[in-house]
């Protein structure tokens, strides 16, 4: 077992030097450079444009930027090229940020698909297995921008609420009641645009995999004891359904940073999507390394994560 | 003779009987698929998207086309759909085909059913093409690593390939010298390996060379790493760095989204190749002595393709909705050229005043996919063994 792990997080050290090369030369080798950003401006004389290219190491062999750049991030001393703020600060100020969004969708998520799933299961072939079949098809394939513009449509239209942004500009001293109303609408939209993918999926993998367990012998076996079909569905089929799901919490946390790049810039949420895109537009490649750099720990991370809860799981499987 | 006639019938019919009733593999398909009726829908939609994309790009393209997506009528700006042109202020040229703004204009008084026609054909070669990249290489890799993945990499052949990547890297910085040293190094080492690849190592003394020999991992294990260090990579992050920082085209979008998306396929393709070599038909042939080449694709690929199918028609979809996210973002497709995502991209500033110009593309990109996914999904179904016994 311990072996086991020793390998597995050897395993994940390498991988993660490999992304790192990789997304390092990703950056790099593109055409272009961060100083040639702006070349009109006037201001940016030659000697001004050295000058940064010698302050950010610009100037250097890309193996020797390459150890600057990842002995700085793990100081922790990185510094946004276009503000110069510290890019760990900048990274957990959004990502304080996108947390409720992150929250209120994964909540929505796992407590929406999994009746729907295993309803439709249970009445497979059914006018409401069929519905949410087709329903499900339609959420994966409706693009999340025209969605989020029919939502905010709808609901600017029909409740007279503002939905862009964190917040109300200029809410004042109202009472907290308001505040918090306020927040909760613009917190609404975003949350649920961010659930509907991962509803439609998780409620098709939730359907299939009570689907396979109801055909099992067991199951069969409780329904000729006579065991009311409660019983039999919700005792017998579903904890055995449910086993590979636990694992999946593991594979939920990447979601932590990746966020939506469309969703944020749609409602003008400061969040990390939205951080990373700006990032990629302004060049400044310290931020999206970063970025990368924490979405592959997070990545490895739950998968680690995702290996050790079958372990605790699963009877079945000893190492 | 008569009696013998009857006997000879006697002994065949009973055994036409007991067969079960011939059919060839693609009636089989299509008597499961049938019984499928949103899959029917998709598929329908499927080939008339097809068809479309063809018709636009005939309609479109040359110097004088039928609808110029191009054409600028600022006088008939934000006209809503079937709205007939003001005959007074357009030249002869500017009138639209059949006289009526089928979808509408835009904000510079561009013809929106030109503009959809010329974006089917966009999104149907970005999808496509993506898709066409992803499934041959991962067709490629997971076949590597699931025929030939016990084969071991030894460390002579990490050193040359490490030589050659040294010489390439010193090239790429101007240090033509040891740029030139290195690659000749490394083309050496490769050289050799491939001179030695027929003597066994095992018995050898221990030397240098047997050193040079030792194995390092084997081929399999090679490409999952490559496989899992791709999956670290946030992968709509991913193709949208690289996008932004390529310069704009059409065929970087297909390259980038074709490169990030091969891991499934891979992962599919190499399963199948491990169970798939192991069974009775691949020893039989092998043993006929027929080379690996004709065994991987005559023999094993087309029992390994149903996955691989089923997974490139819902990457269609996903390529396509990515395309129309980067446009969405304003990375996609350069300009002049209309795609569904920049129509809509275009449309959202005039939501409240011109809606057909979010909703034309929206919904149009909703149907596409959606039919992509359903036909997919029956595929899936009908191709799935284990499924089609249950049902």
């Amino acid at each position: 077992m311990l072996s086991f792990f020793g390998r597995s997080i050897v395993q994940k050290i390498v991988t993660l030097f490999f992304v790192s090369i990789i997304s390092f030369l990703i950056i790099h080798l593109a055409p272009g450079e961060p100083s040639q950003i702006d070349p009109l401006n006037p201001k940016f004389t030659f000697e001004m444009v050295e000058r940064f290219r010698k302050e950010f190491h610009l100037d250097k062999p890309l193996h020797i930027q390459y150890l600057y750049f990842y002995r700085d991030l793990f100081t922790g001393k990185t510094v946004s090229w276009k503000d110069n703020q510290s890019v760990v600060q900048k990274i957990w100020d959004r990502f304080l940020n996108s947390l409720p969004l992150f929250i209120v969708g994964t909540i929505l998520t796992w407590t929406i698909s999994f009746p729907i799933g295993i309803r439709s299961a249970i009445f497979r072939g059914r006018f409401f297995d069929r519905s949410a079949t087709f329903f499900s098809y339609l959420l994966i394939s409706i693009p999340g921008f025209f969605f989020a513009y029919i939502l905010i449509i709808f609901v600017v239209t029909r409740f007279h609420v503002p939905v862009i942004g964190m917040e109300t500009f200029g809410l004042g001293d109202t009472s907290m009641l308001n505040v918090i109303m306020d927040r909760i609408w613009h917190l609404f939209l975003p949350s649920v645009l961010g659930a509907t993918g991962g509803i439609a999926v998780l409620s098709r993998y939730v359907r299939s995999q009570m689907l396979e367990v109801e055909g099992q012998d067991y199951v069969r076996t409780a329904k000729a004891k006579g065991l009311p079909s409660e019983q039999v569905h919700y005792k017998h089929a579903l904890r055995n359904a449910l086993l590979p799901f636990v694992t999946m919490f593991g594979l939920i946390l990447p979601g932590l940073i990746g966020g939506s790049v469309i969703i944020e810039s749609i409602f003008s949420w400061p969040g990390m999507g939205r951080m990373a895109y700006e990032a990629i537009l302004a060049r400044d490649y310290p931020v999206i390394l970063t970025v990368n750099f924490v979405s592959a720990v997070l990545v490895l991370a739950g998968t680690f994560i995702s290996d050790l809860l079958y372990l605790l799981v699963d009877p079945r499987i000893r190492l | 003779m008569i009696t013998a006639d009857i006997s000879q019938s006697d002994n065949v019919v009973p055994l036409d009987k007991a067969m079960a009733p011939k059919r060839t593999r693609l009636q089989e398909f299509w008597f499961l698929f049938r019984r499928n009726k949103l899959a029917i829908l998709g598929m329908i939609i499927f080939f008339f998207f097809f068809f479309i994309a063809l018709i636009g790009l005939l309609l479109t393209a040359g110097r004088h086309p039928v609808f110029d997506p191009a054409l600028i009528r600022l006088q008939e700006k934000l006209r809503p759909p079937l709205a007939e042109p003001n005959l007074e202020t357009l030249l002869p040229d500017e009138v639209p085909a059949f006289g009526v703004y089928l979808f509408g204009t835009d904000d510079l008084g561009r013809d929106v059913f030109a503009r959809m026609l010329q974006g089917a054909w966009v999104s149907l070669t970005v999808g496509f093409v993506a898709v066409g990249i992803s499934v041959l290489l991962g067709i490629f890799m997971g076949g590597i690593a699931g025929y030939y993945g016990q084969h071991q990499v030894r460390l002579d052949h990490i050193l040359a390939i490490g030589l050659v990547f040294l010489g390439a890297a010193f090239l790429a910085m101007d240090n033509i010298l040891f740029g030139f040293m290195f690659l000749f190094l490394g083309v050496c080492c490769a050289l050799y390996c491939l001179s030695r690849r027929k003597t066994s190592v095992r018995r050898a003394p221990f030397n240098r060379e047997h050193l040079l020999g030792t194995n390092v991992f084997s081929i399999d294990t090679l490409i999952m790493r490559i496989v899992d260090i791709m999956l670290c990579f946030p992968s709509f992050f991913l193709i949208l760095t690289v996008v932004a920082l390529l310069p704009a085209s059409i065929y970087n979008i297909m390259i980038v989204i074709g490169l990030t998306s091969w891991m499934g396929t891979t992962r599919f393709v190499r399963a199948e190749f491990l169970s798939l070599r192991e069974q009775d038909f691949v020893m039989a042939v092998r043993a006929l002595g027929v080379g690996n080449f004709r065994i991987i694709f005559r023999h094993m690929m087309p029992n390994a393709i149903g996955p691989v199918l089923v997974s490139a028609t819902i990457g269609i979809a996903t390529a396509i909705l990515t395309e129309a996210g980067l446009s969405f973002l304003g990375f996609g497709v350069p300009p002049p050229h209309a795609t569904w995502g920049n129509i809509l991209s275009d449309g959202k500033n005039f939501i409240f005043d011109a809606p057909w110009l979010t909703f034309i593309p929206g919904v149009a990109i909703l149907i596409v996919v959606l039919s992509f996914n359903l036909f997919g999904e029956g595929l899936r179904d009908v191709l799935n063994p284990k499924l089609r016994e249950r049902s």
